[in-house]
């Protein structure tokens, strides 16, 4: 990464691997909660790329990317909260998170 | 790049990939708070104060306590003897892997077109407060009563089970 002429592609590519990682958590883990955990990941590698296109972008004063981010985190925290209470909810019902488990609906 | 982001950037993904790894869901939940930390720095490496003390606000202060609070009252933090991983994990690391060498062969196809060092931006409190009640008043609004929302419905979806029992 020390070679880059640009600074944005080192946090871009940050960002890309944020992504996957939390996509694959997401995808691979069995417990409700994890997956969450791994939406989480995802959500905030894309508000690092909203800060860093804002900081290198051509109007940082124009605050666009900033305030992409912000209103992101605060739609990301609301998902947050309603995602953990139907997990809890969840598992009032089936007594477990384990997801695989949870297949009631399967046809 | 200098030293310092490189050290950040491992520290941020080194959290990530402990929080998807690891088997105890508590451990996981405190790898992300890790990983929101380095976010946090991260975005103060940008120069993003504001953005980088939300981080630390709402992510470590709120939405890791959350998680922590969520795997507490599901007893989630006992591994099950099936194992952590679900049924389909290889598809999901195939797809995992397929998502990233797109969006890395992205980033390294457009390098040239990418913008050098750009003068430091100075942004200060008082002017996103001004973006926020001026242009992005609307938008502002929105989230307000989508906070409203999700509060009441994360409040009413958890308390269901309990007012039927009684």
């Amino acid at each position: 990464m020390m070679g880059f002429a640009s600074p944005l592609a080192a946090y871009l590519l940050v960002a890309a691997m944020l992504f996957s990682i939390g996509l694959a958590g997401a995808l691979t883990r069995r417990n409700a909660i994890l997956v969450l955990i791994g939406i989480e990941l995802m959500l905030n590698a894309a508000n690092l790329n909203f800060i860093a296109f804002w900081r290198y972008g051509p109007h940082p004063e124009a605050l666009t990317g900033m305030m992409f981010a912000i209103f992101s985190i605060a739609v990301a925290a609301a998902e947050a909260a309603v995602g953990l209470g139907l997990v809890i909810s969840i598992y009032r019902h089936a007594k477990t998170t384990d997801l695989d488990r949870i297949n009631r609906m399967k046809g | 790049m200098s030293t310092v982001f490189c050290l950040i950037a491992a520290l941020t993904l080194a959290g990530a990939l402990a929080a998807v790894l690891l088997r105890n869901t508590v451990h996981c939940a405190l790898a992300v708070t890790l990983a929101f930390a380095g976010l946090a720095l991260l975005f103060l490496r940008l120069d993003a104060q504001f953005a980088g003390f939300a981080q630390i606000l709402i992510y470590i202060g709120a939405v890791a306590i959350l998680v922590v609070f969520a795997i507490l009252l599901t007893r989630g933090s006992e591994a099950p003897a099936s194992g952590v991983f679900s049924r389909t994990w290889l598809a999901g690391l195939l797809i995992a892997a397929a998502v990233f060498a797109v969006l890395g062969w992205s980033v390294l196809q457009s390098v040239r077109a990418l913008p050098f060092e750009s003068a430091v931006p100075q942004v200060t409190v008082h002017d996103i407060g001004v973006a926020l009640v001026g242009r992005y008043v609307l938008a502002l609004e929105i989230v307000a009563l989508l906070l409203t929302a999700a509060t009441i419905g994360a409040v009413i979806v958890a308390l269901h089970e309990k007012e039927r029992a009684g």
